[in-house]
């Protein structure tokens, strides 16, 4: 079996990972919808999205092997880390839920990355501001679609409703990790290379308030919890989806296709 | 190719270089090739051969890596090679780079050309009322406005679904980038 690689979790790396692990979780979650969503252009939705998602994650994952000069690329960084060497906000790892819980952490997450990318535009590294430079298109285009979902389900039927009210309590514990301070944003956020996500946090409220106003939903308070996925130390979920990820390489060491 | 053949000046050689590559053509969209779409950036006469910067569509695009070899594939079948593809991210690749050329294939092609794209930097407000869309979008068959989007997404990442109302026939459409 493939060994895990040693990651150097200097902290410019661990900021690069939160961002391109978040998006690389969350696209394997959304590729469990293939064959699966209610409606066949929903399907090609979550796809499309998964396959943006991927292509930004992969972007900066490369970035990152490069910033941290152990000569790791970026299918050793997607595929040979140990789960308390990802990064990425809890919130994505969660299982795929129903499509109201699809829906609904598309557009929080959407709205996070967006607002991520905005700011990264103007990172002093130059190689993230280019990536950033494209993925908020695509972020934009995400939020959009899945903000409309969200108004559609929330303002919809009797049933839709109390799926998307369901969602909504369920995810709603998994914020205050979003925009909890830490040393690792605070050196990012000093050396330029991006912001601090907790500076984020009075747009990403905005924004996710007037999406929830639309669809007659109201704002949960603010859960005491506090998850941990952007330290590493991941929910019970986590595990699965790594070893579904990862079993090709871990099995047939360099695999290609 | 000929052992005689003379050496030909790099100007000669880089023109010759974009004729080719306007044969080269985007695998999900062979109606247009990779100059129409605008991704080919710069073609450049390097001690070591040519280099071609292309700068990619959409971050995922699977296209990307079949275009890479495509495109060497042709210039060295032109015997224009050796040659090498770079990728400049920055400034990011948007619609409006598609020639007028290019929009007028899609279209002839059977699908709607992108309109213009948001001016980068501009504020993008979330539209929270579906029906409310940006400009219409006109039918590759007959020309009618008179249309409305089935889905947002569609068969490759640079695309969405359309149906006309008047002629009924179904359509895609290139996303504004």
């Amino acid at each position: 079996m493939q060994a895990s690689i040693e990651l150097d979790r200097r902290a410019d790396v661990q900021y690069l990972l939160r961002i391109a692990d978040t998006g690389l979780i969350l696209a394997q979650r959304l590729g469990e919808w293939c064959g699966h969503a209610p409606a066949l252009e929903e399907d090609i939705a979550m796809t499309n999205m998964a396959l943006d998602l991927v292509g930004q994650a992969r972007a900066l994952l490369t970035r990152a092997g490069q910033i941290e000069g152990r000569a790791h690329d970026e299918d050793q960084l997607a595929f040979l880390r140990d789960e308390r060497d990802y990064f990425n906000a809890t919130l994505v790892e969660l299982p795929r839920g129903d499509f109201a819980f699809s829906v609904l952490r598309n557009a929080m997450v959407a709205t996070l990355l967006k607002l991520l990318w905005e700011k990264l535009e103007s990172s002093s590294d130059a190689e993230v501001a280019a990536i950033a430079a494209k993925a908020i298109k695509e972020a934009r285009y995400h939020q959009q679609h899945a903000a409309d979902w969200v108004v559609r389900l929330g303002d919809g039927t009797d049933e839709s409703r109390s799926r998307m009210e369901a969602a909504l309590a369920q995810l709603w514990r998994y914020v205050p990790e979003l925009f909890a301070a830490d040393a690792i944003d605070e050196e990012a956020r000093a050396s330029g290379l991006g912001p601090a996500w907790s500076e984020l946090r009075e747009a990403w409220f905005a924004e996710m308030g007037s999406v929830l106003e639309e669809a007659t939903l109201a704002m949960p308070a603010e859960s005491a919890f506090m998850s941990t996925g952007k330290r590493g130390v991941h929910s019970e979920h986590m595990g699965y989806i790594l070893a579904e990820m990862q079993h090709l390489q871990r099995a047939y060491p360099g695999g290609v296709w | 190719m000929s052992a005689l053949h003379m050496p030909i000046v790099d100007e000669a050689r880089v023109a010759h270089a974009w004729q080719v590559l306007d044969t080269v053509l985007d695998p999900e969209v062979p109606a247009l090739s990779v100059c129409d779409l605008g991704i080919v950036r710069e073609v450049l006469p390097r001690a070591q051969g040519l280099e071609i910067v292309l700068t990619p569509t959409y971050s995922g695009c699977p296209a990307t890596e079949v275009i890479e070899r495509s495109v060497l594939e042709a210039i060295d079948a032109a015997g224009l090679g050796p040659a090498r593809v770079t990728l400049r991210r920055a400034p990011a690749w948007t619609t409006d780079w598609i020639s007028a050329e290019g929009k007028r294939k899609l279209r002839d092609y059977g699908i709607a050309p992108p309109g213009a794209a948001a001016l980068p930097g501009a504020a993008v407000p979330i539209r929270l009322v579906r029906r409310q869309a940006a400009a219409p979008v006109a039918c590759p068959h007959c020309g009618s406005a008179h249309t409305e989007r089935l889905s947002a997404f569609g068969s490759t990442a640079c695309k969405s679904l359309y149906r006309c109302l008047d002629c009924r026939e179904p359509f895609e459409h290139f996303k504004p980038l």
